[in-house]
């Protein structure tokens, strides 16, 4: 009767040879054993994911409500949220953050997605240009800055920026020196770095557009910018709403374009962002605890951000 | 690639073969190929021939396109004050070891969530995927206390490359797209072994691992680029002189340091990326689209 509860031993039934061990027991037996393996195998992940990830996502919260002095940790409520607050330069990082955050997405995500839909219509030299536009991005980031920095951006004349601009006959610009043009040119530089990815990443979804597509829109009369809006749009849509999720996200991190090509705050605080707050007060003004508060509300507003757009885009299905 | 020639794109292939549209077509490559080599390549020139300027040219009027009088002690001056041998090793060696560490790791902890199923898998496979919802700089700090004092062991690991490794191995991404490989190995295969006596060790190293080398292809190549590109963790955990990366030992030289010495530094410290990238630069390029953005 036992052996008939278990699937599959069905056959056993009626022939006269003893069963050596319970099967029951053999499977239980087995499937531990299998579980044990499994968790062998994954316990070196799970313990650096217990400690540098799971661990101070926790104690980042924790962290948040405390100060520690002198080696000593008390529970101070929301004063280090209060003191991050009223930081005079926490509403000028938010601002020159957000503004950074739009100018990105203004440059890096029109032009990329431009590029993509050229590049794809190029039958020659597909490879070269696709090498070309990803070779930024390889560069180590303090590498390209330093390279803005010390030699496009130079205010005088001998800069590479201002003597093209010189050359056309426009008026030259401070680039850095100037609070007006701190962001655009920080915008400019990272977009320089960053935007072959999201090229590469465009074009793949571009070759997925089925042919028959075009081939229908053009037999309708549709030109080509009619193709575009509703063939190559419509289709990449998806990719397209998804990076600019993942863009914002990670423009809003903005930390070493100010911290090299601004010396970190620029003048009059034009090139603060907010995690270079962070690491002023975690690492210049002893104050993790108020660092890790900026921190909470920095992932409280991505997130919200992030359910918002996610959400919205939903909706829109 | 090859079926490019049957899938069309927004214009067709014919239009572009006569008259007017082959006009277009090869004025606007032509341009576009100009273009792209002058954003592109022009400002790595730019860089390179910079460096070789001696300070005065540098702040010339306008600038020179070749140096009047190349300098290369530029270089050879970067490579000593800085110690760039020592700076390139370091970046190699956390490269290397982070690379290991994570092939090793997050490949046994993608097929254990793949294959093997532990009971609670899912629930730690999707405690990992949560981490992916987290904004790296956020954490920076808790993460920077956490190193300084592990819990538990309360031990530093600060100047200790472990602390660029271990959490290295922390990366969702890597077990998502392992994983999701895994996947699709028939299980078939897996039985198949299983039935031959292999354990499960033995069929992870025989019989999964050989078939998954593009994927761990793309999961090295991401590992090896993450560790040479990152700048503030090893600002923090690595502050030594004799432990930092080269891109941290760039900026710590470059208040000091005259503008053309730095840039040379910073060609030499692109110079490895450059030819990595130009050696691995196919899968490279797919290993980015096969990031799981593709539906």
């Amino acid at each position: 009767m036992a052996i008939a509860t278990v699937p599959g031993a069905g056959i056993d039934v009626g022939s006269q040879a003893p069963v050596p061990v319970d099967p029951r027991r053999a499977r239980r037996n087995r499937r531990i054993k299998d579980n044990l393996t499994g968790y062998a195998f994954l316990i070196g992940a799970v313990i650096c994911f217990a400690f540098f990830s799971w661990y101070p996502m926790i104690r980042g919260v924790v962290m948040s409500f405390q100060r520690t002095r002198a080696g000593e940790t008390t529970w101070v409520g929301w004063a280090n949220y209060e003191r991050i607050i009223n930081d005079p330069s926490f509403w000028t990082a938010w601002q020159n953050t957000l503004y950074f955050t739009v100018l990105a997405l203004v440059a890096g995500y029109a032009i990329p997605f431009f590029l993509a839909v050229l590049l794809n219509e190029f039958r020659h030299a597909k490879g070269y240009l696709r090498i070309l536009i990803y070779l930024p991005v390889m560069l180590p980031p303090a590498s390209a800055l330093f390279l803005f920095k010390y030699l496009a951006y130079d205010p005088s004349d001998a800069g590479l920026f201002n003597s093209i601009l010189k050359g056309l006959g426009l008026p030259t610009s401070q680039w850095m020196q100037s609070t007006d043009m701190t962001m655009p040119a920080m915008v400019l530089a990272s977009t320089w770095m960053n935007m072959g990815g999201a090229v590469l990443i465009y074009l793949a979804s571009l070759q997925n557009i089925p042919g028959e597509l075009y081939e229908a829109a053009e037999l309708d009369g549709a030109g080509l910018w009619r193709r575009i809006t509703n063939v190559t749009i419509p289709q990449t849509r998806l990719i397209l709403s998804l990076m600019a999720m993942l863009q914002v996200v990670a423009t809003m991190q903005l930390f070493i374009e100010p911290l090299i090509l601004a010396n970190g705050a620029g003048s009059e605080d034009s090139a603060t962002s907010v995690v270079y707050l962070i690491y002023q007060h975690g690492f210049f003004q002893n104050d993790l605890n108020g660092a890790a508060a900026l921190g909470v509300i920095m992932l409280v507003a991505l997130i919200g951000f992030s359910a918002v757009y996610a959400r919205l885009n939903a909706q829109q299905d | 690639m090859a079926h490019q020639s049957e899938t069309r794109s927004l214009v067709s292939f014919a239009q572009l073969q006569r008259g007017r549209g082959k006009v277009i077509y090869w004025t606007l490559l032509t341009v576009v190929v100009i273009a792209f080599t002058l954003v592109f390549i022009g400002p790595l020139y730019w860089m390179i021939t910079g460096a070789l300027k001696s300070s005065p040219e540098l702040a010339q009027t306008p600038p020179t396109l070749w140096p009047a009088d190349p300098q290369p002690a530029n270089y050879s001056d970067a490579w000593e004050r800085l110690d760039l041998a020592k700076l390139l090793f370091n970046t190699f060696y956390y490269a290397v070891g982070a690379l290991v560490f994570q092939l090793v790791l997050d490949t046994a902890a993608a097929y254990a969530l793949s294959k093997l199923r532990p009971k609670l898998g899912n629930l730690i496979l999707g405690m990992m995927l949560a981490t992916l919802m987290i904004p790296a700089m956020v954490l920076i700090i808790p993460q920077y206390v956490t190193v300084i004092d592990l819990p538990i062991l309360h031990i530093s690991l600060i100047d200790s490359p472990f602390s660029i490794w271990l959490p290295a191995v922390a990366n969702a991404f890597n077990i998502f797209l392992l994983k999701r490989f895994f996947d699709s190995i028939p299980e078939d295969l897996m039985s198949a072994a299983r039935m031959d006596g292999a354990g499960s060790m033995r069929t992870l190293w025989s019989i999964v691992l050989p078939i998954s080398r593009p994927i761990l292809g793309v999961v090295s190549i991401f590992a090896v680029t993450a560790v040479w590109k990152d700048f503030l963790w090893p600002k923090l955990v690595m502050p030594s002189p004799e432990t930092r990366t080269i891109s941290v030992g760039i900026y710590a030289f470059s208040g000091g340091t005259p503008q053309n010495v730095v840039v040379a530094a910073a060609v030499i410290a692109a110079i490895p990326t450059i030819v990595f990238f130009l050696i691995f630069q196919r899968s490279i390029m797919s290993g980015l689209t096969a990031g799981g953005l593709k539906e």
